[in-house]
């Protein structure tokens, strides 16, 4: 085998294996990427129902319930609030330090009651540190102040 | 006192490694042996001199110094002694201290270890590893300084994030550290060997044990990792595809690429420029991992609150180094000799097939991880890439790698002969379809991968095994000779096989989590509830102070047909100073699956809200891990790995491949 042929079966081999690698990608792509939206966006563009959805905000104080087998809640961007119900999956996963009046981001399918299906949740890791999705959300509402919880 | 010593220590550290950057490198272009030694010693007077500010920053924890801030804002007198200790690294200033102090402890290592290295190549490589050390210790006094004051000291510290006390938080940071860190080392050769513009057997032969180490504490803190998540966020979940994982997930993958590929240049001194390529891909990943966990860009269960300022640093060391090994690289890299040819059907060839697999792998986390970033810096949308992508990309060209394993494992050298490896493997084979008609028989629904996950895994593993006796029994030896044969070869062959049979074990623990069930109840005082073969029935639950905490405890006997099995207490901490609970999964391992209870706070008429999983061969996840670290452990010990060593021990011809 000559220099020339063993380059030629190597980059074949990397475009083969690349080539898988992109058609993968591209199949993955359609079902699991999520659009982020503030409760103000969903409201303002609603969204189609079965659309995958990410939404930050403020747990709305007041408006968490919780039964034996799902928890619903509302997030706020202060302006806006939509309704999140998160059983099932999400339900078996609900942060410890999800609380209300704190960040949450949670991701699901908007379906047509006009509320997020949630199937996980991602509350705030230390009292200083805010999802960023949650800040850009509030300070687009202009109820964020600098300095106010994230240093 | 001590603090201020310690910053100063820092400070000195930093004067070291610039040292350590420009001397050598300065000496090795004139060939002036004397400058080109000046590399030991600012090694490690560097290490040492970073060492003492970790000492002395360790010492304001462990005496709970509330005037110095960094042990004001992460530690609480009450907390256990170990707590206070994990606690330096367990923010990001003392992260970055780590950091450096590993950087420099690799340093050291070098300079003690490698006496048998050319003078030049050792001189280059220190310096390089000097300038690496040099930036980040800047980075930390410029805009991370942990010894900063508090004045007036406060009482009290803010204490620890509850999430963090715990024993994982003293295990994971340093070993992921090693690993992440280790790859620095040989990042450094890679560079050397380009500014040389030379590279032989022999780099390779250097490079192997640091890259043994870099790895399998990489492999082993991942692993630890990821069983902290699984038994601290109370949900059963080992692998959650976040941003900061991903980060050290690439690494692991280059670097395992860069382990195999490094073999070939060893044997057969092929595969130069493509080994050099990857030794600078795993350290720039572990410089990625690095900023995207440090400059709060992503949105993680591992941020910290954070400065966006020290981001842009990071992104700046991050893109002068990545950068600028890639410019030597291409200026460089064609002057390196061209390596030795090979048959495309050979364990060279398939080492090549395997290296193209972990790193396409590694471009699909690369681009689930960053994509997303991307296009809310051009186009505003915010997106966010989840476990489905990264299971249909990097899981399925993952399985696709392991079941090219045991192929390439059996190969020969040079030119193998892929009929009568299939024959070796036909028995693997046989058992890992067996395997995939069972499950698929005897289950219904279910994740689409996990009977093919199984099957693949029995085959790795079962590949292993018949390896080893094809290695015996080769030529239908007798049972003695067969033996003698085999504790005739050489550890790095045994450190390979249980590496990869570890793979299999790993990949057999991730199917089996298709098959496990759930239970999502409230129980009541007395309530039986039946998951998996077990039944678990709650007999109460009592409160008890912990130092720092007070936590609620629940009883849960186990039982399977009426025989007690054993009793799980999980428990809800409550902390006061940071007014956060935390949950404490009752765990119970039997034979190699785990049945996993989780509660959330009693319920206001007592109830108890619990989460019940039956997880079989959940276990086989992490040994599986430390099997694979195991293995790296055990070539490392391989005589002939040793550099001074006599590069052949025995002469057998069995002995021979590895």
């Amino acid at each position: 085998m000559t220099r020339k042929q063993f380059r030629l079966a190597f980059i074949g081999g990397a475009l083969a294996v690349g080539g898988l690698a992109v058609g993968l990608m591209l199949f993955a792509f359609r079902g699991s990427v999520a659009l982020f939206m503030s409760p103000s966006d969903i409201v303002q563009q609603s969204p189609a129902p079965g659309a995958r959805l990410r939404i930050g905000g403020l747990v709305v104080n007041g408006s968490s319930a919780k039964t034996a087998q799902s928890l619903t809640f509302a997030v706020t961007d202060g302006t806006h609030e939509v309704g999140v119900v998160c059983a099932g999956e999400c339900f078996a996963a609900v942060p410890d330090l999800f609380r209300e009046g704190q960040g949450v981001v949670a991701e699901g399918v908007y379906d047509s009651s006009h509320k997020l299906m949630a199937d996980s949740l991602l509350a705030k890791h230390d009292e200083r540190y805010m999802p960023r999705e949650v800040v850009d959300a509030l300070k687009k509402q202009g109820r964020w102040q600098e300095g106010q919880a994230a240093k | 006192m001590i603090v201020e010593a310690g910053h100063f220590a820092l400070a000195l550290a930093l004067a070291l490694s610039l040292l350590q950057a420009g001397v050598p490198f300065w000496g090795a272009r004139t060939g002036d042996p004397t400058l080109m030694r000046v590399a030991d010693g600012t090694a490690l007077g560097q290490f040492f001199f970073v060492g003492l500010a970790f000492a002395a920053l360790a010492y304001a924890h462990l005496t709970s110094d509330f005037s110095v801030v960094n042990v004001e804002e992460n530690s609480h007198s009450a907390m256990p002694a170990i707590y206070k200790f994990s606690g330096v690294w367990g923010n990001h200033e003392g992260s970055m201290l780590l950091w450096s102090t590993i950087l420099a402890a690799f340093g050291a290592l070098v300079a003690t270890t490698g006496g048998a290295l050319p003078l030049r190549l050792r001189a280059d490589a220190l310096a390089v590893q000097g300038l690496i050390g040099a930036a980040f210790l800047a980075f930390i006094l410029a805009t991370s300084d942990p010894f900063a004051r508090l004045s007036p000291a406060p009482f009290e510290g803010r204490d620890l994030n509850p999430i963090l006390q715990d024993p994982g938080l003293a295990i994971h940071p340093p070993m992921l550290y090693i690993g992440y860190v280790g790859f620095s080392i040989v990042f450094s050769f890679a560079a050397a060997a380009l500014i040389e513009g030379r590279i032989d057997a022999a780099w390779a032969r250097f490079v192997r044990p640091y890259t043994l180490v870099a790895w399998s504490f990489l492999t082993l803190g991942i692993a630890m990792g990821s069983y902290w998540a699984y038994y601290t966020l109370g949900w059963g979940g080992f692998w959650f595809w976040d941003p900061v994982e991903n980060a050290s997930l690439m690494p692991w993958l280059a670097g395992t690429a860069f382990l195999h590929s490094v073999a070939v240049m060893e044997k057969r001194d092929a595969l130069k420029v493509w080994t050099i390529f990857l030794a600078v891909l795993a350290f720039s990943f572990s410089l990625l991992g690095t900023f995207l966990v440090r400059s709060g860009v992503l949105t993680s269960v591992h941020a910290f609150a954070n400065d966006p300022k020290r981001g842009l640093v990071i992104l700046g060391i991050l893109g002068a180094f990545v950068a600028g090994s890639l410019a030597l690289f291409a200026w460089r890299a064609p002057l390196l000799r061209q390596g030795g040819l090979f048959a495309p059907i050979s364990r060279e060839g398939a080492l090549v097939v395997n290296n193209l697999f972990l790193t396409t792998s590694c471009a699909t986390v690369l681009i689930g991880t960053l994509y997303p970033l991307a296009l809310e810096q051009f186009t505003g949308q915010k997106i966010s890439v989840g476990a489905p992508f990264f299971n249909a990309t990097c899981g399925v060209l993952l399985l696709a790698t392991g079941f090219l394993t045991p192929f390439g494992y059996s190969l020969a050298w040079k030119r193998g002969d892929l009929l009568g490896v299939a024959q070796r493997l036909a028995f693997a084979l046989a058992c890992g379809v067996a395997t995939l008609v069972a499950i698929l028989a005897a289950t219904r629904g279910g994740p689409v991968l996990a009977p093919i996950a199984a099957a693949i895994a029995v085959f790795v593993m079962l590949g292993a095994v018949s390896e080893v006796a094809a290695r015996g029994f080769r030529g239908r030896a007798k049972v003695g000779v067969a033996l003698h044969r085999l504790a005739g070869l050489p550890l790095s062959f045994w450190g390979g096989t249980l590496a990869h049979f570890g793979v299999g074990m790993l990949m057999l623990g991730l199917a089996a989590t298709g098959f496990g069930s759930e239970v999502i109840a409230t129980m009541k005082q007395g309530q039986t509830l039946t998951v998996g073969p077990y039944e678990i029935t709650y007999d109460g639950s009592r409160t008890q102070p912990g130092p720092n905490y007070q936590e609620v405890v629940a009883d849960l006997r186990v039982t399977q047909d009426g025989a007690r099995v054993t009793t799980l207490s999980p428990a809800r901490r409550n902390f006061g100073a940071r007014k956060m609970s935390t949950t404490q999964a009752g765990i119970a391992t039997l034979w190699l699956g785990q049945l996993y209870l989780s509660i959330n706070d009693l319920a206001p008429d007592g109830t108890l809200p619990v989460r019940l999983y039956w997880k079989p061969l959940v276990t086989l996840i992490w040994l599986g891990a430390v099997a694979m670290a195991l293995g790296g452990a055990l070539s490392l010990t391989d005589r002939r790995l040793r550099i001074g060593a006599p590069v052949r021990a025995r002469s057998s011809r069995e002995a021979a491949p590895a």
